[in-house]
């Protein structure tokens, strides 16, 4: 054994950079465990774009679509529907569908690029139910509006176009996922590049 | 020869001496009554929970496409599988029981106080990983409330700003909850926590046995050797490991050794637990709704969602504050500030007098208003939200923050009555 007095400072230097050399290692190792809970290759597969037809649909029918696991809408809105939009637009938390829920191309009045057709995301802003599609019995929920979407989980209400009403918990309107025609029939969901 | 391997062991790992400690010699105050049956029936429950859970895993099939028919498997085909499986889903139901009972006996006699802070810490600690493996759990048999009731929870971390939604995907594994969420969930339910939470356990006990335990008068019983207390003949009765007297430095007085007085006593609570735990398992499993709720037997389906979608019971004291708040993001921090807040009962009491015996008449009735207003949040996070309820769960959820606020006000200079020189 040595009998030299203990040099702190090295002591010290020496502390320090087996402590950050170590650190440096710790993190390296997190990496892995950390981006392991990250969506596989093949979940991301699964969340590619899927396609619908809808030359079968009939006007105020729905249809619902999978993508990425979640229920997506298409609905052929009546005429009536559509000159309801302009009469709830009073009693709306975003009428103008400032948020950005949707893309830019779908950020009016009828939130789509048909009128007619609308094409979202059925899953409730608030907390991620799916709501139920009133065709004929809104006025239950909401006064003198006969046509929306009402959530069951917590009392969430939307119109024809998605936009979410005043006074209830969801805060925004529902997503409008990103979408394009690829013929008058034929509707890609989860793809745009190209349109508009 | 049985000896002189007893003194081996015990010189290379002082088995016996540990167990003097911790258990024979162990000084517990003499008036312990039925509320301090919960901490050794939290035990219980754990170690069934650990059992029962082991021989599950043996036929569950942790992934989306096996989960809920392995389950079925289980209650129809395993022999004593339904036993095993009921035992496991009302457990769950009883550690909470027994847990929230143990907290309640903990803020009566101002068990968290001085020198308890840690202690309590780790009690909550404790009662968080809880909760976190008791949502895993209900997500396993992968039914319709474990799926939607999974989706709620997951999307709370959604309202964080900015990180949100890259945190509910990370923490998915999906885009949607899926199989990837389902098998890491089963991997954090069975083994993480578990894990955790034993060692949690250890923690909170070596932390209780080192400040000792408190009692309902709420006063010492190891108390400094100045002649200011004197021995009876019945505290001289009993054997108390030395390291509790701290070399002399402290008497100790009106203690009687854990074993075999409180061993015993336990048992007492362990029969009348085990005779309510039995009923519920051979005749009301289900708990009437609310230990298995009835859209659980029905498989997991992301296109339909349940008319309504509430939490298991002991969650929605919780869940009614998340709820009552209009905003999401705000209401998330309220929820969690319940807790947060709980977890810091030794700073927001500002008192000296531990014991609801001895405080204020304000505080008896304080907690009176806290208790009603727990339940009550528990009985409106069960129903759906009307209007009505939801100013019904505002309400309740001020009343509960109001129990903060104002014993930290009256506890800076309460008029607490005198307190006993011995206990009671």
């Amino acid at each position: 054994m040595s009998n030299a007095p203990v040099d702190h400072g090295r002591r010290r230097f020496l502390t320090i950079a087996t402590s950050v050399v170590g650190g440096v290692g710790a993190i390296g190792v997190a990496v892995p465990f950390i981006a392991s809970w990250n969506p596989s290759e093949r979940a991301k597969q699964a969340g590619a774009a899927v396609s619908a037809d809808i030359s079968k649909l009939e006007p105020g029918q729905l249809i619902r679509v999978e993508w990425r696991g979640k229920p997506v809408w298409i609905v052929k809105r009546t005429e009536q529907m559509l000159a309801q939009l302009a009469e709830t637009e009073d009693r709306l938390r975003d009428p103008g569908s400032e948020v950005e829920q949707q893309p830019a191309y779908a950020q009016n009045r009828h939130r789509s690029i048909k009128p007619e057709i609308l094409v979202a995301v059925g899953i409730c802003t608030h907390l991620g139910c799916s709501p139920t599609y009133l065709p004929d019995d809104f006025a239950a929920q909401t006064e003198g509006i006969r046509s929306g979407f009402f959530c069951p989980c917590h009392g969430s209400k939307f119109d024809m176009a998605g936009r979410v009403f005043q006074g209830v918990p969801a805060p925004a309107n529902l997503v409008i996922p990103p979408y394009m025609y690829v013929d008058d029939n034929t509707i890609l969901i989860g793809e745009d590049e190209g349109t508009v | 020869m049985f000896k002189n391997m007893m003194s081996w062991i015990e010189y290379r790992l002082p088995f016996m001496d540990k167990m003097n400690l911790h258990v024979v010699q162990y000084p517990a105050p003499k008036n312990f009554n039925f509320w301090y049956f919960f901490g050794s029936l939290a035990i219980l429950v754990l170690v069934n929970q650990i059992l029962t859970g082991v021989w599950l895993t043996m036929n569950y099939v942790p992934s989306a496409e096996g989960a809920f028919a392995s389950v079925e498997y289980i209650m129809r085909d395993v022999e004593y599988g339904w036993l095993l499986r009921y035992m496991h889903s009302t457990g769950a139901s009883a550690f909470f029981v027994v847990v929230y009972l143990h907290m309640l006996r903990g803020m009566m006699y101002g068990s968290y106080q001085k020198p308890r802070e840690l202690l309590w810490i780790f009690g909550m600690l404790i009662f968080l990983v809880l909760m976190a493996e008791a949502f895993m759990g209900y997500m396993l048999p992968w039914g319709q409330m474990s799926y939607w009731g999974a989706q709620v929870i997951i999307s709370i971390f959604g309202v964080i700003p900015f990180v949100g939604d890259d945190l509910t995907l990370w923490i998915r594994g999906d885009y949607v909850i899926s199989g990837a969420t389902l098998n890491r969930f089963f991997a954090l339910h069975v083994i993480a926590l578990p894990l955790v939470l034993v060692i949690l356990v250890f923690l909170h006990i070596m932390a209780l046995h080192e400040v000792g335990s408190n009692n309902p008068d709420g006063i010492d019983i190891k108390r400094d050797n100045d002649g200011s207390v004197e021995q009876t003949a019945a505290d001289k009765k009993f054997t108390f490991h030395q390291y509790f007297t701290r070399g002399g430095k402290k008497i100790i007085v009106d203690a009687i050794p854990f074993h075999p007085y409180y061993t015993v006593k336990d048992l007492v609570g362990v029969a009348g637990f085990l005779l309510i735990f039995a009923f519920v398992i051979f005749f009301a499993p289900e708990g009437g709704g609310y230990f298995l709720e009835k859209p659980n037997f029905e498989v997991a389906n992301p296109m339909k969602t349940p008319d309504h979608i509430a939490p298991v019971w002991y969650f929605t004291p919780f869940y009614a504050i998340l709820r009552a708040i209009p905003d999401p993001l705000l209401g998330a921090v309220a929820m969690f500030a319940a807790i947060i807040a709980l977890a810091l009962l030794p700073w927001i009491d500002r008192g000296t007098v531990r014991s609801v015996r001895y405080r204020c008449e304000l505080h008896r009735w304080n907690l009176v208003v806290f208790c009603i207003s727990f339940v009550a949040l528990g009985v409106l996070g069960v129903l759906p939200a009307t209007p009505t309820y939801t100013l019904f769960s505002q309400f309740f959820s001020f009343t509960y923050f109001a129990f903060f606020g104002l014993l930290w006000l009256y506890s800076k200079n309460e008029k607490t009555k005198p307190l006993p020189v011995r206990l009671t």
